[in-house]
């Protein structure tokens, strides 16, 4: 039990629980200590050095982010000492940093030039010695430039403790630490899932996504080329807060309207795949119900959790959904259903997909994804790209009027909007599968308990004529392994599985909080974003999958039944075993069955 | 052979230094593989890219092949200011090779190290596990001269 205890922060008296730092006790007093390595959702690493702050009877500064408060403790985070300190610290770091503001992806949100500013550091007080190190461009998804890394560590403490995926790693010591992949083998050979956390929480520059948009804009500006768009349900409320309105505002038709101004020929909606996901997964989940199977059900929407599956836990790919995420539903859809509704030659369609996720750039080179005859996928941009695009085609997206998407393919409902938030493909699956076990509608469909940050959810719904059907939610894959462990040692033991049904995603909140949103963002803005999506579930006429117009259109004039040949054959997938050192193909864990 | 040499140690995770140093020791070119460390990391559960971070923090280790021999030269102020500067160059000039280097018949690795703890007698090397102190250019020849001549 956590005790109270009095502080004085710079001479005020405050309460606080002896559980927390200096630096949450500041924070929480609207007390402001300069820091740069420190983040509220990670734990501290204590690398940088900038939050130092004087604490009585302590005859040296303490750093802020690791010192526990204490009973009595006088604070002081303000003097010209500590002023001088942070400065010194702050150009130490600069003299290692390759100071190209003005073209890196991080300007204007990047951490060390605001420090650097506030501080009012002088630039050329010591002289840069950066290392010549090449940038890693293995990836298909992940830069990492080092000339740009100031080793604060947030990406290794991301990429080994929040996501468990091992990939990143401290090198050295001393003034020749740095941050590397095992053997400097380079992003693309190792276990990296391409999940992207690394590139959120990297204060500089020195972790982005691939740039893709030179491909989009040239395809847009060719006119023989047809180019269709989607995007995922979490990108219409992640734009707001990069334009001036309020964090997690829904902006789905300002988003339309930009993008028919950037100059996209078709304006659609992953949501619209979404919807057809959960025809496609619930009628898989259904039928594995009722073959009384005691191997769970996994969702297969997220690619850093697939690669991390294929990776960790190919022994389970049996388990996981062999339906294709949204995404590369639609892909294939665009150079087979659309084309034939529409009269055109599939080989000039470019299908481009904006997302909140770097994986998804992995995602669309998968070479099994092209049972159109083609590239699903052509291109995918992040949500910061897109904000990039819409920033260089000078479109004032706060004053844009709103317009709606072209019809067809971009039909959604409530149940598809909220797969962007953690819980709502679960959510979306449980209002449809009722309906398909049962043949009535469920009328609570609001499922709280899948909802909100907890890392692992889990629910019990009963279903008439089938039981209580047991499901678990998990964001964030050290959350899947904690889900995935459990199933393993159910179907070891007792061989049955804890829960029928599971929803893995690999960033925690969700979509919402994928790799490729907005620098700069946390866990509470996170949650604001997925808020926003069930504010637009709420407010949408249609909230059950099985009710879109379109799905039910598309199945009777392409695509037969859910699981019919044909939406197997376009519709879903199979799965890789891959090496745990250096994330390369071993061989197929499952197959895929015509 | 590297899974003979995990089986020696109990699987846990304090394990790890001894068995990477059993495998560098029994190395005839002194180094960690990355085949090592996989099996290493299998054995242990440990993964691949902490391991290269231990590989990489402590200087005694190598990822990289290096020679029979190893010099280790001091590079510590103490024997900077008795002259190693001097000795470096006279060992570079004499094996033709650049710090962290080896030669190319394979007999040497040119390495430097932080203190040796015989600053009594700087400049100091160390050739494996033996100790030269009070090195001269002089010297150097003949300690070189001396190992090459027995192998």
């Amino acid at each position: 039990m956590a005790k109270t205890v009095n502080v004085w922060l710079d001479g005020h008296h405050v309460e606080v629980p002896d559980t927390m730092t200096i630096i949450e006790a500041a924070d929480k007093y609207g007390v402001h200590i300069p820091r740069l390595c420190y983040h509220p959702d990670l734990p501290p690493t204590a690398n940088c050095g900038v939050c130092v702050v004087e604490v009585s009877g302590n005859p040296t500064p303490k750093r802020a982010c690791c010192t526990p408060v204490a009973e009595g403790m006088k604070i002081t985070t303000n003097s010209n000492k500590l002023r001088s300190y942070r400065k010194t610290l702050t150009e130490m770091i600069l003299s290692h940093h390759d100071v190209k503001c003005p073209t890196c992806s991080a300007n204007n949100k990047c951490e060390l030039q605001s420090l650097a500013n506030n501080l009012g550091v002088n630039p050329d007080a010591l002289p840069n010695i950066m290392p010549n190190t090449p940038i890693d461009d293995s990836s298909l998804s992940i830069v990492r430039d080092v000339t740009k890394c100031i080793a604060c560590g947030r990406c290794v403490t991301v990429c080994n403790e929040v996501q468990t995926v091992y990939a990143l790693t401290f090198s050295d010591r001393g003034i020749h630490a740095h941050i590397d992949t095992a053997f400097s083998n380079g992003i693309a050979n190792s276990p990296c899932v391409n999940c992207g956390q690394c590139t959120v929480y990297c204060p500089t520059g020195a972790l982005r996504e691939r740039n893709d948009l030179d491909g989009v804009w040239e395809a847009i500006l060719d006119p023989t080329k047809h180019v269709v768009v989607q995007e995922a349900p979490a990108i219409r409320v992640s734009l707001a807060e990069e334009f001036g309105m309020e964090l997690g505002t829904v902006t789905a038709k300002k988003m339309y309207a930009a993008l028919r101004k950037i100059g996209f020929d078709a304006i659609m909606d992953t949501n619209f795949t979404a919807d057809l996901t959960i025809l496609e997964e619930g009628t898989e989940c259904v039928t594995k119900l009722k073959s009384g199977s005691k191997r769970p059900l996994i969702t297969s929407c997220s690619p850093g959790w697939i690669k991390f599956m294929e990776t960790y836990y190919p022994d389970l790919a049996d388990c996981v959904s062999t339906a294709k995420s949204p995404m590369s539903m639609f892909g294939v859809l665009a150079k087979t259903y659309y084309t034939q509704e529409h009269g055109l030659d599939p080989a000039n369609i470019v299908s481009v997909a904006i997302m909140p996720c770097t994986a998804k750039k992995f995602e669309a080179a998968r070479p099994e994804l092209r049972d159109s005859g083609y590239q699903d996928t052509d291109f995918v941009l992040t949500t910061r790209e897109f904000i990039r695009m819409i920033k260089e085609a000078g479109i004032d997206f706060k004053e844009i009027k709103e317009e709606d998407a072209d019809e067809g393919m971009s039909f959604y409902t409530g149940a598809g909007t909220i797969f962007g938030a953690t819980g709502g493909v679960m959510e979306a699956a449980i209002r449809s599968a009722y309906t398909l076990v049962t043949g009535e509608e469920l009328e609570a469909i609001d499922i709280m308990a899948v909802r909100g940050l907890k890392g692992v959810k889990e629910a019990t719904i009963p279903v008439p004529g089938f039981g209580d059907l047991r499901v678990v939610v998990a964001h964030g894959l050290s959350n899947a392994r904690i889900v995935m462990d459990k199933i393993r040692e159910g179907l070891a033991t007792t061989g049955e599985s804890p829960w029928h049904f599971v929803e893995i995603m690999a960033c925690p909140g969700g979509c919402v909080g994928g790799g490729g949103q907005p620098y700069g963002n946390n866990m509470a803005m996170r949650a604001r974003r997925g808020e926003g999506l069930y504010k637009e579930d709420r407010n949408l006429p249609i909230r059950k999958s099985h009710h879109n117009p379109e799905v039910t259109r598309i199945y009777e004039r392409f695509l037969g039944s859910p699981n019919s040949p044909l939406a197997v054959k376009l519709l879903h997938t199979h799965y890789f075993e891959r090496s745990v050192n250096t994330g390369q193909i071993i061989k197929e864990a499952t197959h895929k069955h015509h | 052979m590297y899974k003979e040499i995990c089986n020696k140690y109990a699987p846990t995770k304090d394990n790890l230094i001894y068995i990477l140093h059993d495998i560098q020791d029994t190395h005839p070119q002194h180094y960690i593989s990355e085949e090592a460390v996989e099996v290493v990391s299998e054995y242990l559960k440990v993964p691949a890219n902490h391991i290269f971070g231990v590989l990489t923090f402590y200087s005694m280790y190598s990822t990289k092949p290096r020679g029979t021999n190893i010099i280790r030269l001091c590079e510590s102020p103490p024997c900077y200011i008795k002259g190693s500067d001097n000795i470096l160059r006279k060992l570079k000039t004499m094996l033709s090779v650049n710090v962290g280097e080896t030669t190319k018949d394979g007999a040497f690795t040119l390495e430097l190290a932080a203190c040796l703890g015989v600053c009594g007698n700087a400049p100091v090397m160390m050739v494996n596990d033996d100790v030269y102190g009070d090195l001269t250019e002089e010297k150097i020849e003949e300690i070189i001269g001396k190992i090459r001549g027995g192998n």
